[in-house]
């Protein structure tokens, strides 16, 4: 009943955000709360990991790379996602806003991609004995990044704003096929070095193949690297709208 | 107050390195087109205005 209730009010608020100037309002008004909590998420978080959990019996210290590899692994997938759904608002409602939140996601995906690549490659060499091997997990999840970059190269190359958006949401939904295949490559191929997901939400339960004491600062971790990502998200988002509004009385100047 | 992170030193304490280089660099590239994108705004509002 109070989940119904949520939903009535929360879709016409979720539209009302396609409007510039209430997204610009809102967002000015959540932005410093938002930055506040990612310091304090992410901050305790990563020095609880760091600091304050054990080592694991076979794989020593480097357990607490888990605390930077996951959640960002975990944003670098859901970031696509985000990237995915404004391009279908654009593609379907033609909303400058849900496009505008789109191309603001793709670099922060994007870096959170690398983060976890990398990550993931220096916590390989010791466990596996390899920096990278052609993994389904590993390569699809290059190929995401592949995704992002070429993503972020288009909207580099074309001036045409209606244009280039057309075209970028385009290949963002191509590309989510790589989207899902990185989060579920470990269920769809069993097979590869990478281990099984770590923790899975299934039936609304949270399932996890990790000790309570490393979960709890992992999942801090997870909320404080989803708080950055949305900090930079709106962040961005305001830069990319404010950009247009530019856009449009700097090509009003040069017709006087 | 440094945990001893053994002969794992290098990897562990190369892979906070990076991330907090990554995130350092995309969060400041975020906010100083932001803080230019913002000037240039006011000042072509200011200008229509004027």
């Amino acid at each position: 009943m109070s989940t119904k209730l949520g939903m009535k009010h929360f879709w016409p608020f979720f539209w009302k955000l396609a409007n510039p100037k209430v997204f610009m309002r809102w967002s000015g008004l959540c932005l410093p709360w938002i930055i506040a909590l990612t310091v304090l998420c992410l901050g305790t978080g990563l020095i609880w990991g760091f600091f304050l959990t054990p080592d694991d019996a076979r794989q020593g210290s480097t357990v607490k790379i888990i605390y930077l590899h996951v959640p960002s692994a975990f944003i670098a997938i859901n970031g696509y996602f985000v990237m995915v759904l404004g391009s279908l608002f654009w593609l379907v409602r033609r909303q400058h806003v849900s496009v505008l939140v789109a191309k603001a996601s793709a670099p922060i995906g994007m870096t959170m991609t690398v983060i976890a690549l990398t990550t993931g490659a220096i916590w390989g060499q010791p466990i596996w004995g390899t920096y990278w091997v052609w993994d389904p997990r590993l390569t699809s999840f290059l190929i995401l990044f592949l995704f992002y970059i070429g993503y972020v190269a288009l909207w580099a190359a074309i001036d045409d704003q209606d244009k280039v958006a057309d075209l970028t949401s385009v290949l963002a939904l191509v590309g989510a096929v790589f989207a899902i295949l990185s989060r579920y490559a470990v269920i769809f191929w069993n097979q590869g070095l990478h281990q099984g997901t770590t923790v899975t939400i299934a039936d609304g339960v949270s399932q996890k193949n990790i000790s309570s004491i490393f979960f709890q600062p992992l999942l801090l971790s997870m909320i404080g690297f989803g708080l950055l990502f949305l900090t930079l998200l709106l962040i961005g988002a305001r830069t990319e709208i404010r950009a247009q509004r530019l856009q449009v009385l700097e090509g009003l100047e040069r017709l006087k | 107050m440094m945990p001893d992170l053994g002969k794992y030193a290098v990897e562990v304490t190369s892979a906070y390195g990076i991330t907090f280089l990554l995130i350092l660099i995309i969060s400041f590239l975020y906010w100083r087109r932001g803080l230019i994108i913002k000037r240039r705004l006011m000042a072509a509002e200011a200008r229509k205005d004027a």
